[in-house]
């Protein structure tokens, strides 16, 4: 196990074959990405990703992140094989990355541990996150306990209401958490609430964002950090069954544990990438958050990526059963991905991403998030038509306890 | 000459201060906009910021983000800012128009048709908040087709670098932020904001705008004496929320406010 920890490391960070560098120097991949953002951002951008390129390479900082990862997060997680459920749908072998049995409950503490390490090596003393469900919310509030650190978490008011337990447990945390009452009340309006704070208190504050998007260099760090996901799951893999796997299936809101579970494999050219949106009620009623099937390119927080969007250029608000996929954006990364190809991006309406989630639940004892029932409903879709043996892996990127409340709710349960 | 550099240019004969109030297209509705154009022309106003709604105007306070919402609750578009800058033409050839907003509107229309829509408009210039110098190539091509002036903003913590850089785009005038924060701040510090003038005056010719958190006139007294031009912003737009009389009596509210400005401005 410990072997496989420190090759799976993040010495390995920067894998020289990688058949695709990207980002460039100004953070654009393509046409995306790159740096959208009013001046008085510029500067502090400039000095993260000074601080970011150098702590990335620092053998010292890449020490500690391992060490917290292992110790504190609970790392490597499983790649599980889910045989049962497998059995179930087909002929396919469907192995589950678990990132539901990280500490917090979702990949989400990858990333906040080590933007909160860059933070203290920056000598910035209080971070701020923007949160939809409060997964990074609990995430960023948990890391600023763990290091001592003043927090604050934005978080739309229509999503506090919704997430009363993530709120307490952030507050339990130490963490003030301010409802953002602008707009539609939810995770689009918390992040431009943060990037207001942090344009107001730059000299001592870390904006800690929880996803692959935002102004360079968020898209690439955040993918830095959880691409440890997939570089354990292609190592596990490899370990387990003695080749790569043949499909990769994640979630994608923002996209952060889809590109934490591909970037490792993007040079493997016979790999597949299936990256699964939220279909909401479905994209023919117009109330989802299905960017990359059902939007286009434009320019929002910081970066150009595909958004839903009206006619006249106004961001359109998003609907899902999971609060985590609830955003009208998408990382530029994945924006990228999909208009060269290398990765596909399909959609799972809410009720399918229910089923799944019972299905699971039933099968293998597993409860997942809402968000990754997208992408297990995905794989109940695809297995039963690919080749026998053919090896899927799906990113099972949080725990559903979060989600019981709603699941109750769509049952017509009252708890 | 552009018009925005005739205005500077005959103001600075005068020894006179510019003022530029600030106002929300469409907000409150967008029938007042044009009657709210002229109202400020006839309070003082040297040049007028035209604000184009978003619906994430990630670098404006409470004030500017309600302003951004009334006016989408009528669905005022770019494409209708535009008409308004139109409309405002066919009695005033003089003032010059700046159009303020965000980048994501403007991306949709396509960067050349709304240069072309803007200039037969009548607009001067342009200013895209979450546009910084860096990434404005492609539209600084369109706009300098068409001669609108592409105004760029510098911040109190703009690196030596970028000033220069800024300093080399940026037509009609440069427009500096008071203060690290959003739009409506209240932590505007006078003798910072000067010496910062100071250092950018050594590296341009450009009119040296200031706005950001200029609450009343006796501040914009203060920045006028030391900068080309005093941006009026979320003190005047708290005006248009805050009127609850008759709507055809706001224009006549508004020029009152702003006279107060000009007169503090001509004290000087």
């Amino acid at each position: 196990m410990h072997k496989m920890n420190s090759e799976a490391g993040t010495a390995h960070l920067y894998r020289s074959d990688m058949a695709v560098q990207l980002p460039d120097e100004a953070g654009h991949f393509g046409p995306y990405g790159g740096r959208f953002v009013a001046e008085t951002l510029m500067g502090p951008l400039e000095e993260l990703t000074v601080a970011y390129k150098r702590y990335i390479q620092d053998p010292d900082f890449l020490a500690e992140f391992d060490d917290e990862l292992r110790n504190y997060v609970g790392r490597p997680s499983p790649l599980y094989h889910a045989k049962r459920w497998s059995e179930k749908l087909g002929v396919a072998q469907i192995y589950l990355k678990r990132e539901d049995l990280n500490h917090t409950g979702a990949h989400k503490i990858n990333n906040t541990v080590g933007q909160a390490l860059l933070a203290k090596r920056m000598g910035k003393n209080r971070v701020i996150a923007e949160t939809g469900a409060g997964q990074h919310g609990v995430a960023t509030a948990t890391v600023a306990a763990r290091l001592g650190m003043e927090c604050v978490v934005y978080m739309g008011s229509e999503d506090i209401r919704r997430q009363a337990i993530n709120v307490f447990r952030m507050k339990l945390l130490g963490a003030v958490v301010v409802p953002v009452e602008a707009g539609s009340k939810t995770l689009k309006d918390a992040l431009n609430e943060a990037m207001r704070d942090w344009v107001s208190h730059v000299d001592n504050t870390f904006y800690i964002i929880g996803t692959v998007a935002g102004p360079h260099p968020y898209p690439v760090m955040v993918r830095d950090f959880q691409a440890i996901i997939g570089r354990e799951a292609r190592q596990q893999c490899i370990q387990q069954t003695g080749r790569l796997p043949d499909v990769l299936i994640a979630c994608v809101g923002g996209g952060s544990n889809a590109i934490g579970l591909f970037y490792p494999f993007i040079g493997d050219r016979n790999v597949a990438m299936f990256g699964v949106e939220a279909g909401g009620e479905g994209i023919e009623t117009g109330r989802h958050a299905a960017s990359l099937n059902a939007g286009s390119p434009g320019v929002l927080h910081g970066n150009r990526t595909y958004l839903l969007e009206d006619k006249d250029g106004q961001i359109i608000e998003t609907h899902s059963v999971s609060a985590g996929l609830d955003y009208p954006g998408v990382g530029p990364e994945h924006a990228w991905l999909k208009d060269s190809g290398r990765a596909n991006y399909v959609v799972i309406n809410d009720d399918e991403a229910l089923a799944a989630f019972h299905d699971l639940t039933r099968t293998e004892g597993i409860m997942p998030a809402l968000e990754s029932s997208h992408a297990l409903a995905y794989a109940t879709k695809l297995a039963p038509e690919t080749e026998k043996d053919r090896i899927i892996i799906v990113n099972l990127s949080g725990r559903g306890d979060k989600d019981i409340h709603t699941v109750a709710t769509r049952a017509g349960i009252d708890i | 000459m552009s018009k925005i550099n005739h205005c500077f240019t005959t103001l600075r004969q005068k020894a006179r201060t510019a003022l530029i109030p600030f106002i929300t297209a469409g907000d409150p509705e967008p029938e007042m906009t044009v009657p709210l154009m002229h109202a400020l022309v006839k309070g003082g106003a040297d040049i007028i910021e035209l604000g184009i709604p978003f619906s994430d105007p990630m670098a404006d306070g409470p004030v500017i983000q309600r302003a951004s919402e009334r006016a989408l609750v009528h669905g005022t578009s770019l494409r209708d800012v535009i008409a308004m800058v139109a409309d405002f033409r066919k009695d005033n050839s003089e003032t010059p128009v700046v159009l303020m907003g965000y980048l994501n509107p403007v991306e949709v229309m396509g960067y050349l048709p709304f240069a072309d829509t803007s200039a037969n408009a009548g607009v001067d210039g342009v200013l895209i908040v979450d546009l910084p110098p860096e990434e404005a190539g492609s539209l600084r091509v369109s706009l300098n087709q068409k001669d609108l002036d592409q105004i760029f903003l510098i911040a109190p913590n703009t690196s030596e670098e970028r000033l220069d850089m800024i300093c080399n785009l940026a037509r009609g005038f440069l427009y500096y932020v008071s203060l690290k924060g959003i739009t409506g701040s209240d932590r505007l510090d006078v003798d910072s904001v000067k010496e910062k003038l100071q250092r950018i005056r050594t590296r341009t010719d450009l009119p040296l705008g200031v706005g950001f958190g200029i609450k009343d006139a006796r501040t914009a007294a203060q920045l006028g004496k030391i900068s080309d031009a005093v941006i009026i912003g979320s003190a005047l737009v708290e005006r248009i929320s805050a009127f609850n009389g008759k709507t055809d009596e706001l224009p006549g509210v508004i020029t009152i406010f702003l006279s107060s400005i000009r007169h503090a401005l001509d004290a000087v």
